[in-house]
């Protein structure tokens, strides 16, 4: 319940004063795209418009994941990986780094210690090179792709893979956390140019899985 | 809004001091054009920009038309998500509330993403003023912050710095406030983003209290969404037990799917990216992710006035995008500190001199700090007709009167007079045209106007003798142009 307020009921009558009389406005008439890229191309341009923001894009078969997720690990020199609840298990198991499993309890000290995160995702946005995370069990609390500097995340493609904003948004549930990632963490604060790396993880890489 | 802006001096007055500083200026030229070109690029790439442009401004307007009725619904979607909201008619009692909720959790320091709102109301003097610390953690903010300067540009607040300086105030000044910056710091910007980093780390993880704006709420879900690059933001809104969000109430849109115009809009105008890095969107609280304490505090502080005026309520539509500012003759030239207040630029240019009314003499001025081109309007994404809303103010401003309307009006009643009667208008002309060579290059006397403008060169005979010569028997005599005077 919010806290009694006299400003509440002030505002909300100075709200309707305010409009009272203009005339109504109607809601959007949706013209626009929902997409602007054919559904062939779609997981190219996924490809392209994440390297283009200095994501670093991997391509696989669900075969040959293990094998190259240990090998990301490994030239990253990881010791440890967060690992979300529910990451299928073949994922990491080409690797013997620690895991450190997502537990409630866990702090964002400890897991400034960690190396790396791998992820899956609940959608990706070509046109926009983004993947979507929304706290799945593949994906795990929002920390533990946040804290520790390196992100490895697992797109299935072409199914997790849409065209444009609009054919995300059915595909997300706002009641749940979501975090819109493009690219690793950067700034234009200094002179408006774009630096990579602040305070997100400062190597992003995304492994496309296909058939 | 803000005490930081109490007594600021008109528009060109404060402006003259920026024309005369080339750095800056520099600066400035550059980060815009930069930028310009930049988001002419991401625009190209959607051919219904268009529509996206048409929809944003029916979602705004037809959200403004029915406010109430979408913050009842705001409001309850995030009391149902476990969240609490408060409601502050002005910036003082938006502090109050913070500061409040702060006090409650025993702590005394705060992480914040950079805000406009909270910048508006002049938060973080405001908790200083209770022995509350707000550590700014966006890297312009964090400029900003630590040489203890004023923000001049509503995306990058340190614009008017260039890596030079950056340098500088992070070796001199970043061991005052926490982890000093590393030793040989060079003003190379990826080293200068790494300074950030480790400084603002160590304030991260240890947080308790996050403070935050919002770029949308969503009232049928209660969704708030914050759109960011560096990974500051989640920080703040992932890691603390407890968050705090303060968002003017002009912020909210009805659906979840409204939002899927601006996640296009946003970012290709603000800092021309198909997709800026990281947003962040929560509903109220998430058991085991997140803080556990979701206070919104929704603030009114002139919007509700705002809404009010049926032709200066489209500011109201503004997504902060700062288009407006990156595009704008006068912006390039002048900075964002001459505006006086938190938003500078052409929006400011309409948006503070309603928020805050048009008493002050920075207020009266705003709305001439412009030469009405209108490439703002060309840019906004929300098409907010910003030289329609000018003109609108200066209508305003003029009616209440002071010395320069006293005048101008006095000079538009002589010379209504005058051509009222036209004997008078042509003994004027011709005595005009008989001494133009004793005229001055500019008009003495009226001030800053007149100081600025050259005096147009008088022709040798007013147009109505050179008709009266040349036409007055019906005939056009052939080279009739001779000696037009040209």
């Amino acid at each position: 319940m919010s806290p009694a307020s006299p400003s509440r009921d002030r505002i909300l009558a100075r709200v309707r004063a305010a409009v009272d009389g203009a005339p109504e406005a109607p809601g959007p008439a949706r013209t626009y795209r929902d997409t602007h890229t054919p559904e062939d191309g779609r997981v190219d341009l996924l490809a392209e418009n994440l390297a283009d923001y200095r994501a670093l894009v991997h391509r696989s078969d669900e075969a040959g994941l293990p094998a190259l997720v240990a090998r990301l690990l490994a030239e990253h020199g990881s010791g440890s990986v967060a690992v979300p609840p529910g990451l299928p298990e073949p994922w990491l198991a080409g690797t013997d780094v620690t895991r450190v499993p997502d537990a409630p309890g866990t702090t964002a000290a400890e897991l400034d210690a960690v190396d790396s995160v791998v992820t899956g995702c609940a959608v990706a946005i070509a046109e926009t090179g983004t993947i979507v995370l929304d706290a799945g069990p593949d994906q795990g609390r929002r920390r533990i792709t946040l804290v520790p500097d390196h992100h490895i995340c697992v797109v299935r493609a072409p199914e997790q893979v849409v065209g444009g904003v609009p054919q995300a948004m059915p595909r997300l549930d706002p009641t749940r956390p979501l975090t819109w990632i493009s690219g690793p963490s950067a700034t234009s604060d200094i002179e408006l140019d774009r630096v990579e790396g602040v305070h997100g993880p400062r190597t992003l890489e995304v492994i496309l899985v296909e058939g | 809004m803000s005490g930081t802006f109490v007594g600021m001096p008109s528009f060109p007055t404060a402006a003259r001091g920026a024309l005369a500083d080339e750095t800056l200026r520099g600066n400035l030229r550059y980060a815009t054009h930069t930028i310009r070109d930049k988001r002419a690029k991401a625009v190209a790439e959607l051919d219904d920009w268009a529509l996206l442009r048409e929809a944003g401004k029916q979602i705004k307007d037809h959200t403004l038309r029915n406010l109430d009725r979408y913050l009842l619904q705001l409001e309850e979607a995030v009391t149902a998500a476990g969240g609490v909201v408060h409601w502050a008619a002005d910036a003082d009692e938006a502090n109050r509330i913070v500061a409040d909720l702060v006090k409650a959790t025993g702590e005394s320091e705060v992480v914040k993403v950079k805000s406009m709102a909270t910048q508006e109301i002049g938060l973080n003097e405001a908790l200083a003023a209770e022995g509350i610390s707000a550590y700014e953690t966006d890297l312009a903010e964090l400029i900003v912050q630590l040489g203890d300067d004023r923000p001049s540009h509503i995306l990058v607040p340190a614009i008017h710095r260039n890596r030079g300086e950056i340098r500088t105030i992070f070796a001199s000044e970043m061991g005052k406030w926490g982890r000093a910056a590393p030793d040989g710091l060079s003003d190379a910007p990826g080293e200068l983003a790494e300074a950030a980093r480790l400084h603002l780390r160590e304030k991260f993880l240890r947080a308790k209290v996050g403070i935050s704006g919002a770029n949308f709420m969503v009232a049928e879900t209660g969704t708030l969404a914050v759109f960011e690059s560096e990974g500051n933001g989640r920080m703040c809104l992932t890691l603390p037990e407890t968050l705090i969000s303060v968002v003017g109430i002009e912020k909210v849109v009805p659906t979840w799917r409204d939002l899927e115009v601006f996640l296009q809009t946003l970012p290709r105008s603000s800092t021309a990216e198909r997709m800026n890095p990281y947003t962040t969107m929560w509903t109220g609280t998430t058991d085991g992710d997140g803080p556990s304490a979701f206070h919104l505090v929704l603030l009114d502080n002139g919007r509700t006035a705002t809404l009010a005026d049926e032709t200066g309520r489209q500011a109201l539509r503004c997504i902060r995008c700062s288009a407006c500012l990156n595009v704008c003759p006068v912006y390039e030239r002048a900075g964002g500190h001459a505006y006086g207040s938190v938003y500078p630029g052409p929006i400011g240019a309409i948006l503070s001199p309603q928020l805050r009314g048009t008493g002050s003499e920075i207020d009266a001025s705003l709305p001439y700090a412009s030469s009405l081109c209108g490439a703002c309007y060309e840019v906004c994404p929300v098409a907010i007709d910003i030289p329609e809303v000018l003109v609108h103010l200066r209508d305003r401003v003029a009616h209440q009167g002071g010395r320069g309307h006293f005048l101008e009006r006095a000079a538009i009643k002589a010379a209504g007079w005058v051509f009222e009667h036209p004997g008078v208008l042509a003994a004027g002309e011709r005595a005009a045209t008989a001494t133009r060579k004793l005229h001055p290059s500019r008009v003495p006397g009226a001030g800053a106007w007149t100081n600025s403008r050259d005096l147009p060169p008088m022709p040798p005979e007013s147009f109505r003798d050179w008709w009266r010569r040349n036409r007055s028997q019906g005939a056009a005599p052939a080279g009739g142009r001779k000696d037009d005077g040209s």
